[in-house]
């Protein structure tokens, strides 16, 4: 229905444009497409001042708790250039932000390295390497891998990782490893509170503008034509796996920075972090927000662990039925996510040559 | 040389004999029709030339070199381009994305992050949403299309990576008598750059169109040769007949 409704405001200026003055069918085009981008950026600066001025309402445990949520956004927008941009769908996301935050914590019991500049990008490196071994494994056929491969592929690598971490004594086994020294920048030591909370915001933001920059390019314009219809593109001459593998390891690597941060932030890391819970966890903000928007996958981690938060807080026993039926709510009624009630599918999906439309209008 | 060349093909799928040993040569610069029977074996000839099948057996040569076992981005970019029995324009992105995919297609992978063919390739967009009578739609999403001008739409894409080898898989498929006329007179133009091999139902198309025809029968080639003659051929006459 919202389709169909869209089909038809978008009939409107050619028949203004009458067919035959195309300057002037491009300058009202040009002047919906510029009317329709204004919703996104609206929501990104509210988000941005929400986030900057959060830690001066909240009480210190929540702004711990509100830097958490921050580091898990960043995981999530790294799930979402894979699934939401690409379309390749890896339920296995927590396998390089565990991978990452055991990495640094090894880094830092063995090795006394705590160094932020040498641990964020060792971090990154790592779930980096991961996503290109794997990824190059599963991705990089002669022939494209099916979309059950690719998801059995990258479940199976988390829930192994899971496993190797439970088994193996030297990565702490069942307990993780416990009491990691915090993240030193010379002498400073980044604790829990609002320097953290600023210092991941700011990441995240820098991450944020990054990946703004690419979804926006042309080669964001070849993702979508990834996601929309792998084997056309083929046929047009894109080499689409080199495309998959290449999104999967940049999307590997912002969850190691991820990861990274997370082990430095909570103190420890555990099994969990690379496993299937943490997987489907990111799966479940990213749907709940609106994958294929940056902002989407924001929104919808701040919302889940809020959410969660506050439920655990105020019905104990009940609140994991209660979320799981809103999640439920959401998938059904929104499946483009929550985002999907204030952004239209035009602006969602984008376009790609807008500059040029504006300079070619006269 | 011809462009073209595809000979002794086969494709067996199980225990069917889709095609038996078909060949097709196609010159530069010919518009070649395929046509036979429904079953005949033409989509899987198609496929087979453009990449999307494999054949059983037989050889596929295009400029001079053996594309067989090429991939469909292989065959793209040695200068072969397919368009789709089904439309597959990508319908939430507008005509103009649309195009512009399929022009940067090779682009490298730095010009794609930094966007830098986005301005030079422009005006290529433009002309060809111009020429294709689609550039007052140009910021509409491709699913606002009717169908005949997603066929445009498609064809126009197929056309952007200037293709030496066009194949058209029933490209007036669905259209309405007006719709296909205009399509004839779209694809005349592009004789003078590229080859076209058209899989067809329409044969009063087909005849004002095609330099050559090669008619499909149970996965053999029947007969080939300009139009006149396979008009002319009372085999063909008679399956033609027998169909009908």
């Amino acid at each position: 229905m919202p389709k169909s409704m869209g089909a038809v405001k978008q009939a409107i200026p050619a028949e203004i444009g009458g067919g035959t003055d195309l300057a002037m069918a491009e300058r009202v085009a040009t002047a919906q497409a510029v009317a329709g981008r204004k919703i996104l950026p609206i929501v990104e600066g509210v988000v941005l001042v929400a986030a900057l001025v959060a830690p001066l309402l909240l009480q210190d445990y929540l702004t711990v708790f509100a830097t958490r949520v921050i580091i898990l956004a960043l995981f999530a927008l790294s799930f979402d250039l894979v699934w939401g941009y690409a379309g390749i769908m890896s339920f296995g996301q927590a396998l390089f932000f565990g991978s990452a935050g055991y990495g640094v914590a090894l880094l830092a019991r063995d090795f006394d390295i705590t160094n932020i500049f040498l641990v964020l990008p060792a971090g990154t490196l790592i779930g980096l390497t991961f996503a290109l071994l794997l990824g190059g494994f599963l991705l990089l056929g002669r022939h494209p891998s099916s979309v059950i491969f690719v998801s059995l592929g990258t479940l199976t690598g988390s829930y192994a990782a899971d496993r190797l971490a439970r088994g193996w004594y030297y990565l702490g086994g069942q307990n993780g490893i416990p009491s990691i020294a915090p993240m030193t920048a010379g002498a400073y030591e980044f604790s829990e509170g609002p320097a953290f909370y600023y210092l991941v915001l700011g990441i995240l933001v820098v991450v944020y503008l990054l990946c703004r920059f690419l979804v926006r390019s042309q080669f964001g314009l070849a993702l979508a034509g990834l996601r929309e219809n792998e084997q056309r593109i083929a046929f047009f001459g894109y080499k689409a796996q080199h495309l998959k593998a290449i999104i999967f390891a940049i999307g590997g690597a912002i969850a190691g920075l991820a990861g990274s941060l997370y082990a430095f932030h909570e103190g420890f890391v555990w099994p969990n972090m690379v496993g299937v819970v943490v997987s489907t966890q990111v799966v479940l903000y990213v749907l709940f927000g609106g994958s294929g928007t940056l902002i989407g996958a924001v929104i919808g981690t701040v919302i889940v662990e809020g959410v969660s938060f506050w439920l655990s807080d105020n019905y104990r026993d009940i609140w994991p039925i209660i979320l799981g039926l809103l999640l439920l709510l959401v998938i059904l009624f929104r499946p483009l996510g929550l985002i999907s009630f204030v952004l239209g599918e035009r602006e969602r999906v984008g376009s790609f040559g807008a500059k040029e439309k504006r300079n070619a209008a006269p | 040389m011809p462009l073209l060349e595809a000979a002794g093909i086969s494709k067996i799928f199980g225990k069917l004999t889709a095609l038996d040993g078909a060949a097709l040569t196609v010159g530069e610069n010919e518009f070649h029709g395929l046509i036979g029977p429904n079953g005949s074996g033409k989509s899987t000839l198609m496929k087979c030339i453009a990449g999307a099948e494999v054949p059983t057996q037989g050889k596929v040569s295009f400029v001079n070199t053996d594309i067989t076992a090429f991939t469909p981005t292989e065959r793209a970019r040695a200068g072969m381009s397919l368009k789709f029995q089904i439309t597959s324009v990508l319908p939430s992105l507008t005509l103009y994305d649309n195009i512009l995919l399929a022009l940067q297609a090779q682009s490298s992978l730095l010009d794609l992050v930094f966007s830098r063919t986005r301005g030079a390739l422009h005006d290529q967009v433009m002309t060809m949403l111009t020429q294709f009578r689609l550039a007052d739609r140009a910021f509409d999403a491709a699913a606002a299309l009717s169908h005949g001008q997603q066929q445009w739409l498609e064809i126009a894409m197929a056309l952007a990576g200037k293709p030496k080898l066009l194949l058209l898989d029933e490209p007036t498929g669905g259209m309405s008598l007006e719709e296909r006329r205009v399509t004839g007179e779209l694809l005349q133009p592009i004789k003078q750059h590229c080859s076209l091999v058209i899989v067809e139902h329409d044969l009063d198309f087909i005849r004002d169109i095609c330099d050559r025809l090669t008619v499909l029968d149970q996965g053999k080639v029947l007969a080939s040769g300009t139009v006149p003659e396979i008009q002319a051929n009372p085999s063909v006459q008679e399956i033609y007949l027998r169909r009908a």
